[in-house]
């Protein structure tokens, strides 16, 4: 049976989701007040476990999808959220089970909520992803050789574009990029729809719960006055790698991607040593005193070394006190056809993927 | 020409008489109840300490600087009710205005809340037709219950102002009296952010046309004739009835003045200052004489705005910090403005930064004999901790590696050590107590736009920015002749078509001689 979220949840979500976001994704804090003024005027969203689902469910892959920037002033809400799917259902002629995000780093966490808190669909615990990453061919349906169509493209307006069949995911994500410009850089989507033998064959699973787990122990650490950086590690699996202070920040826009670096400088432990991150929306490698210590598929996260909140790439800068953690990456990602999508070359960076934690490439 | 700045903090109210760069008099009172009570007796005290100067002849301004509508927001005091006219369906109806605003702070400002069509895209284009029936509607509405504040938000409106302004005439033939907020002339980019500010800028109209009347009596009151200037948050200054409409821009006055004070005092324009009060060490970036402003969302009385700010870091450490578990936890309590009764070189009974200070031999104050018992460790320790308390506030304010000099004000910047790792100097100036009010007396009129253009070379988009940067420097009371930019940065923004650049300029100019 499908459980309710409490509202104390959603709060937990949006920080466990902000730190899976590698540094990308969004911030999603207007997309959690939507979902709180939900819980607030009395609605609740049933959670269903990827194992209740029926093999021939069909479930809704759904996101918010443009510049960042524009989401500031055309925020997203739940009737538009739900929009795509409607649509999607007409479509196909039959109704979804259930919707799921494409991704759970930033602020997409909420976007299959959004759906859920305007038509009572239950939100699938699982997402396409486990993380944040800045194309549609990078999540794990795309590189389990599913299909990318049809795929609806929503505006604000009664604007919509369904894209019946594509030759590859690429292409179909150059051609959603074009219709998202045209919608003012903000589009919600209705991906492919995914039966519920692919969701629990090919999804990231209880990615929520995982999301949520990580913001309850972050705060949970922080009530107790204990290190909240140790206790993500601790909660996530993950590893400590570097903590000093951001020393230089370069940004630069390509090809509607936020691309850049940041170099730390040791402190504590570290006293000596450098650290540099390449970031393209997300981080994707590490390097301590010149060496390659971690890459993109693990999880790159950078966190205030005191408050234990994860700093997204637009908002560092100079001074700042951060801790650099790497959390496992998903299975699916470390397989050959994964690497091909997400590993350190998909980036340009020109070097074999090595998991810091020994998890090397299936 | 002479020139009166005061500063009205939480503690004291400081007013000093500036004529030709110098500090002619300089005092502190208490701040009382009344604001308004306490400028007018630093008024009358500042005349007669500087009694038979010339300069007293030939006062061309009186600049204040308060902190009275922080206050109001924070204490949930004074403030109007506020109906919001937002303009952007069928975008945004999920989030309307005052959420996520705190209950108590909502309760006293929530008036009523109207969302109708309209609005723009980044790029210029029409979003979608402005409702002007609707906005009538809903005008009607606000005239019905009464609400006399409205404030009006469009989307994309910092791009582009014709949905909020033309939504303001209907208000208007409506509503003659209504005073009416626009978010373009607070906000930037971020419509809740902006909303928020334009809402809090509504609420407290009131108090601020009250507030200026009672300073303008004030002054009227000390025989003072002079035009009256109030401080905004970016260290310039708008003539009072300017102020009346925007008093959101009048925040965070009190440490840009410091900031402000230090630069002209000191004569660095480029240079960090770290103030030390007797609760808390504010620190802060000059460029080009002003602060640096901050890029990010700033909260205040637990509202999300954006809006122009100083970019400033603050810690819980100044000359009343309270000193425990011998000398190993420094704060975060303080005796603040009772450090003359309670600290212990005044004979009372809490050990404060002020005593580890006078026991190091920093200072001079008090009775030194009092903490002359301190044991020799404590105090080593723990203004070796203060120092480093400092040092890490200064470094996290930098913005990159390179050595800076690091201008120290305030009642308790003896705290503030005279090496630090990145500083090429610590500078320590005379007056630096009443930097504040030495900031307030000299402050200029700004203008400023940030919008983003795309579609347009990036020359013309930074001409067309200071043109209009230049007509609102105008607006607000700057002599044209004067005006000169002072900041142009444009950043490429990601995702979007067009070569689309987000442009922010601020120019800056003197103050018109005014007749009479």
């Amino acid at each position: 049976m499908p459980r309710f979220l409490d509202s104390e949840e959603l709060d937990l979500l949006a920080i466990g989701a902000w730190i899976l976001g590698t540094g990308g994704g969004g911030s999603p804090y207007a997309s959690h007040l939507v979902a709180r003024q939900f819980y607030e005027d009395g609605g609740r969203i049933a959670l269903l476990d990827p194992d209740e689902l029926a093999d021939d469910d069909v479930v809704a892959v759904v996101s918010t999808m443009g510049a960042p920037l524009v989401f500031q002033e055309r925020m997203t809400d739940a009737a538009f959220a739900l929009k795509p799917v409607r649509i999607m259902e007409a479509f196909l002629g039959r109704p979804f089970r259930a919707v799921m995000t494409v991704e759970i780093g930033g602020c997409n966490a909420f976007q299959p909520l959004l759906v859920a808190a305007a038509s009572g669909l239950p939100v699938v615990d699982a997402d396409a992803m486990g993380r944040a990453y800045p194309e549609a061919q990078m999540q794990t349906f795309s590189i389990a050789g599913l299909q990318m169509a049809p795929h609806v493209v929503s505006d604000i307006r009664d604007n919509d574009v369904i894209i019946p069949t594509a030759s590859g995911w690429q292409e179909m994500e150059r051609v959603r990029r074009k219709v998202c410009t045209e919608y003012g850089s903000v589009a919600t989507t209705c991906q492919a729809p995914r039966t519920g033998a692919e969701v629990k064959r090919h999804a990231v699973l209880r990615s929520l719960s995982q999301a949520i787990a990580l913001g309850r122990e972050v705060r949970r650490a922080k009530t107790a006055h204990e290190d909240p950086v140790e206790a993500t590690v601790a909660a996530g699996g993950g590893k400590r790698l570097f903590t000093g202070k951001v020393m230089d920040v370069q940004r630069r826009t390509t090809e509607g991607f936020l691309r850049g670096s940041l170099s730390l400088a040791g402190l504590g432990d570290d006293t000596g040593a450098s650290f540099d991150i390449a970031f393209q929306n997300e981080f994707t490698i590490g390097r301590r005193d010149g060496a390659v210590i971690v890459t993109t598929p693990d999880l790159i996260c950078v966190l205030d070394s005191i408050s234990g909140e994860a700093i997204g790439t637009e908002s560092l800068r100079y001074g700042q006190r951060v801790t650099v953690i790497a959390l496992p990456s998903q299975p699916i990602h470390r397989s050959a056809e994964g690497l091909r999508h997400v590993g350190p070359r998909a980036f340009g960076h020109d070097v074999d993927f090595h998991s810091v934690f020994g998890e090397e490439p299936a | 020409m002479s020139r009166i700045g005061i500063d009205v903090g939480g503690t004291n109210t400081d007013a000093v008489l500036l004529e030709g760069g110098k500090v002619l008099a300089a005092l502190k009172r208490p701040t009382t109840v009344d604001v308004a009570d306490g400028v007018r007796r630093a008024l009358v005290d500042l005349v007669a300490t500087a009694a038979g100067h010339p300069a007293l002849g030939r006062i061309e301004a009186v600049m204040i600087g308060t902190t009275h509508f922080t206050n109001a927001v924070v204490e949930r005091r004074h403030l109007d009710r506020v109906a919001a006219l937002r303009i952007g369906l069928p975008a945004n109806a999920g989030l309307p205005p005052f959420i996520g605003w705190p209950k108590d702070l909502a309760a006293a400002m929530r008036g009523s809340v109207h969302m109708v069509g309209g609005g723009h895209e980044y790029d210029g284009r029409v979003l979608v037709p402005l409702g002007r029936g609707a906005v009538r509607r809903e005008a009607e509405r606000i005239a019905e219950s009464g609400i006399r504040s409205v404030a009006i938000t469009s989307v994309f409106s910092p791009l582009t102002d014709a949905c909020e302004r033309e939504a303001a005439d209907i208000v208007r033939e409506v509503m003659p009296t209504a005073r009416i907020t626009l978010s373009h002339e607070i906000g930037r980019i971020g419509l809740l952010e902006r909303e928020n500010a334009a809402l809090l800028n509504a609420g407290l109209q009131g108090l601020a046309q009250r507030t200026a009347a009672a300073f303008v009596r004030a002054l009227r009151d000390s025989g003072i004739a002079a035009p009256l200037y109030l401080t905004q948050n970016d260290g310039t200054i708008v003539q009072a009835a300017v102020a009346e409409r925007h008093p959101v821009y009048c925040f965070a006055s009190g440490p840009t003045n410091s900031m402000r004070g230090a630069a002209f005092l000191s004569g660095l324009a480029d240079a960090l200052v770290v103030d030390v009060g007797g609760t808390t060490t504010d620190v802060g970036s000059l460029k080009g004489g002003f602060p640096r402003q901050a890029n990010a969302m700033v909260e205040i009385g637990g509202v999300r705005t954006l809006f122009r700010m100083p970019d400033l870091i603050s810690i819980g450490l100044g000359g009343g910090t309270e000193i425990a578990d011998d000398g190993r936890r420094i704060g975060p309590g303080s005796v603040g403005f009772r450090l003359p009764e309670k600290a212990l070189c005044f004979g009372g009974d809490t050990l404060t930064a002020t005593d580890i200070a006078v026991a190091a031999g920093r200072i001079a104050l008090g009775e030194p004999g009092l903490v002359g018992r301190l044991p020799g460790p404590l105090v080593a320790d723990s203004l070796l901790h203060m120092e480093r308390m400092v040092a890490e506030v200064v470094d996290r304010m930098k913005t990159d590696a390179a050595p800076v000099p690091l201008i120290a004000v305030g009642g308790g910047s003896f705290l503030v050590p005279d090496r630090m790792e990145g500083v090429s100097q610590v500078v320590r100036i005379e007056h630096h107590a009443v930097a504040n009010a030495v900031g307030a007396a000299i402050a200029q009129v700004s203008g400023e736009v940030d919008r983003i253009f795309s579609g347009v070379e990036r020359d013309a988009a930074l001409e067309d920015a200071r043109r209009e940067a230049t007509r609102r420097a105008i607006e607000a009371g700057a002599d044209a002749n004067s005006v000169q930019t002072l900041d142009m940065e444009d950043i490429p923004i990601a995702y979007l078509p067009g070569n689309a650049r987000r442009v922010r300029v601020r120019v800056i100019g003197e103050i018109a001689r005014l007749a009479g």
